[in-house]
């Protein structure tokens, strides 16, 4: 079961945790179960989220794979100019 | 579809050329058309009346004398905007950007509008219309704007830890890792600063300027210069009602945008003014309103401390990261915070932002938006420890770097990255050793971007001459029509001239992200990859239907498609393939659309040498070097004017420019002619240096390039400055008046200590 790391925003919405356990083989699985098991992180997810699964930030990509013993973090989801 | 963006090292034939832009010669004679070049029978002429003060309650607005003036045909307020936002709080405030409700926020806040049959007429009727404010205490700094008596900009934007009482502090967001206090604790040395720096403009010397025409059917299209038309229409759309295919965006060319053209501004407003007079309406930006009421980048207040011991090794750094985000929430401090520290593995740290609303324009993205002012306080700080500990300040950032395998200060390890070979290649270059002359001094520094892809798609048409129409919807803001002409060419395999690459209007291509984050040639040129394979194909299948064999083997090579069978070698061009189209099955084209995430991260280390004179605290940059890492440099010209133009920008930043505001809140300079950005004779030819580190997840190995090498010039100059004169500069725009006021300080200080 993958350990979640949050930042920022997001820990607020857990009572300042800083990671969660939720299983997720794909970005899709992990934010759903994220949302079924963190109802409270579940508007922020809809806010607009990125997942960095191994270093690489996704965005959009809710397919991408995440292997057994991956690191994933959440991030809020920023912009550039 | 899934594609495989995996680097495979491919040898290029075009890819790293530098080809002839395809559209310098349109540019050059004039005949390029941008934002305010387009013109509709009928069109009028649409202006913006303008808050004057910096908080007022608007109590009525009367537009009867205005509607009366002959030749008004539109006046419009925030009643002919309605709240559709159904709870989306990020677009109402854009709503409410465009137009108050019932309070100016800023001075240049918009109040009503005016669409009328000529410029003369729509101005006396601006002058007509009668607007009754209250005029409310306002606050334009960001440190004041946290205390605890300050005025209140938005009411609605409530304490999280005090519920209902309303707080111009609208997030706190928290990034770092490790024990700070007990980092600090093994420290042998302890620095901690403070630094501020002001409010600037991107400067895009085209400004806002779109034409809208709405048509009693609800359908509409709009003409405009953005970095993203369709994100534009989706924004609009929602703004005024309308499904969004019922709005047809097309970009114009831009002349300049650097995340300026990321948000919508007047054309909502421009698009309501059409809806109303049912006639097409310009509505252009002067310079003056370009200032005052589209989104600068926030002024900041930062502290930093950094522990080191004394081999060299950073233990722990702290950054208090204070943004204003114009008088609307934002998250810019947030990403100030996640970059801060994002060059180096540091065991224990911290950066948390704090998002400030004052009353101010609303921020925008400004080229890697926030980074430069973290980089600022962060590398200042980098160089004062290296002076304190004696150690050369690129060597002190070497030993620090963040290499693959880091935990980067914003969470995720890193995988491969290219801030230490910028070091070394920093460390070897000439410049480093070339000898200052009297009152110069060097300074170097780093600089991070996210960098980041979207949602991209290609279309990729084969003419039966079998010369390319290249369609994408991603805009050519840094030479985009010529890299992605190059990579249509590359895959091809037909000459860079056969291939003409153009922006489609949001009717002709599936959605596309906004042209930012350094995204336009990796995420489009990855879309164009895959558009020229399914192109590929095809004219694989049609060569085997002509020979009547299986396309699995054919094969595509040079141009040709080739099929070996019976000893015989077979060969058909792509112009013969076009040709003969028509009786294989149809036009011949290819399409992608994709999700290019995955983007890398891009670093980039600075060397400034800069000449102060002491009388009068005037700086000029006599020689400036950029190091970064492009992944594949697809058009070398067009990544070197990257790199300088994002340091031109950032030199400006660092030394002239900043918005000015008076005691009433108001702009005092808002134009070219005060607010001086460098122009050609400011700066010295910006050499560069271009690292090719490629990105594991583009098939080219492409990195973004366009917003890096605004990071570190800030610091990279104040390093500079403060190697020259001997004071620290803390405070940018490092301007004369501040300069000399540094000097003098020390001078005095010294005079005391004697």
């Amino acid at each position: 079961m993958p350990d979640v790391e949050l930042f920022a925003g997001l820990r607020d919405a857990v009572a300042g945790a800083k990671s969660v356990q939720v299983e997720g083989t794909t970005i899709r699985e992990l934010l759903q179960n994220i949302a079924r098991e963190y109802p409270s992180l579940h508007k922020r997810i809809e806010q607009g989220i990125a997942v960095a699964i191994d270093g690489n930030i996704y965005r959009d990509d809710w397919d991408q794979q995440i292997s057994e013993g991956a690191e994933v973090v959440l991030l809020s989801r920023i912009a550039g100019g | 579809m899934k594609h495989d963006s995996k680097f495979t090292n491919q040898k290029f034939k075009l890819v790293g050329t530098r080809v002839t832009r395809p559209d310098g010669v349109d540019k050059v004679t004039g005949r390029a058309l941008y934002g305010a070049d387009t013109f509709a029978p009928g069109q009028l002429v649409g202006v913006i009346l303008r808050s004057p003060h910096a908080h007022a309650k608007i109590r009525s607005i009367n537009t009867k004398r205005a509607e009366k003036l002959k030749g008004v045909k539109a006046v419009i307020t925030s009643a002919d905007l309605p709240d559709l936002t159904n709870g989306d709080s990020e677009l109402y405030d854009t709503l409410e950007n465009c137009m108050a409700r019932g309070k100016a926020l800023y001075d240049g806040h918009a109040v009503a509008a005016v669409a009328a049959s000529d410029a003369e007429t729509a101005r006396k009727a601006l002058k007509l219309i009668k607007v009754d404010y209250k005029i409310l205490p306002h606050v334009t700094d960001v440190d004041e704007a946290m205390k605890p008596d300050a005025p209140i900009v938005q009411p609605r934007v409530k304490t999280k830890d005090k519920p209902g009482k309303p707080t111009n502090l609208s997030l706190v967001s928290t990034y770092g890792h490790g024990d700070v206090d007990a980092g600090f604790e093994q420290a042998d040395v302890v620095i901690e600063k403070s630094y501020k720096t002001e409010q600037v403009h991107q400067g895009y010397i085209e400004p806002h300027a779109c034409l809208a025409s709405m048509g009693p059917d609800g359908k509409g299209e709009l003409w405009v210069t953005t970095q993203g038309q369709f994100a534009y229409r989706n924004t609009c759309a929602s703004l005024l009602g309308m499904e969004i295919s019922q709005l047809k965006v097309t970009s114009s060319e831009i002349g300049g945008g650097f995340g300026g053209k990321t948000h919508v501004w007047a054309e909502p407003v421009a698009l309501a003014l059409s809806r109303k007079a049912n006639r097409p309406v310009k509505l252009v930006m002067s310079r003056e309103e370009v200032f005052r009421a589209s989104g600068p980048a926030s002024s900041t207040s930062i502290d930093i401390k950094l522990g080191a011991t004394r081999d060299g090794r950073i233990v722990a750094a702290h950054a208090a990261l204070r943004y204003s985000g114009g008088a609307f929430p934002g998250i810019w401090a947030e990403v100030g915070a996640m970059a801060a520290w994002a060059c180096y593995d540091i065991k224990n740290v911290q950066s948390v932002g704090y998002d400030v609303i004052v009353n101010r324009p609303k921020v925008a993205a400004y080229r890697a938006p926030s980074a430069p002012m973290a980089g600022f306080a962060v590398e200042s700080t980098l160089t004062l420890m290296a002076d304190e500990l004696g150690i050369n300040p690129v060597d002190f950032r070497l030993k620090n770097a963040a290499r693959e395998g880091t935990r980067a200060s914003y969470g995720p390890t890193y995988g491969p990255i290219g801030i230490a070979a910028t070091l070394e290649a920093v460390k070897k270059h000439p410049h480093m050793r070339a000898r200052l002359g009297k009152n110069q001094g060097r300074g170097m520094a780093c600089g991070f971007w996210f960098n980041f892809g979207g949602q991209t798609c290609a279309d990729l048409a084969i003419g039966v001459d079998g010369t390319v129409a290249l369609s994408v919807g991603t805009i050519d803001v840094g030479g985009a029509r010529a890299s992605l002409s190059l990579i249509a060419a590359e895959e091809l395999g037909i000459p860079y001239e056969q291939v003409r690459c153009n922006i489609a209007d949001t009717a002709s291509l599936g959605h596309n992200d906004m042209t930012d984050g350094s995204r336009g040639t990796f995420s489009t040129g990855m879309s164009t990859i895959f558009a020229a394979r399914d192109a590929i194909k095809q004219l694989r299948e049609r060569a085997a239907k002509v020979w009547g064999i299986n396309a699995k083997n054919v094969t595509w090579k040079d141009g040709k498609a080739i099929a070996s069978s019976k000893g015989e070698r077979k060969s058909l061009t792509l112009k013969e393939l076009a040709e003969s189209s028509a009786n294989t099955g149809g036009p011949i084209s290819g399409h992608n659309q994709v999700v290019a995430d995955g983007a890398g991260v891009s670093f980039a280390s600075h060397i400034c040498d800069v000449e102060v004179d002491p009388e009068t605290g005037g700086t000029k940059v006599v020689r400036y070097t950029v190091v970064q890492d492009a992944g594949k440099a697809v058009h070398p010209d067009y990544v070197e004017g990257q790199f300088q133009g994002g340091a031109a920008q950032g030199i400006g930043w660092a030394l002239n420019e900043e918005y000015v505001y008076g005691d009433d809140g108001r702009v005092q300079n808002a134009g070219f002619l005060d607010y001086r950005i460098p122009v050609c004779s400011d700066l010295p030819f910006i050499d560069t240096q271009i690292l090719e580190i490629p990105n594991p997840n583009h098939p080219y190995g492409i990195r973004g390039v366009g917003e890096t090498s605004i990071v570190p010039p800030l610091a990279a100059v104040a390093n500079a400055v403060s190697n020259a004169v001997g004071v620290r500069m803390t405070h940018v725009p490092m301007s004369p008046p501040r300069i000399l006021a540094a000097i003098n300080s020390s001078r005095e200080e010294q005079a005391l200590a004697s």
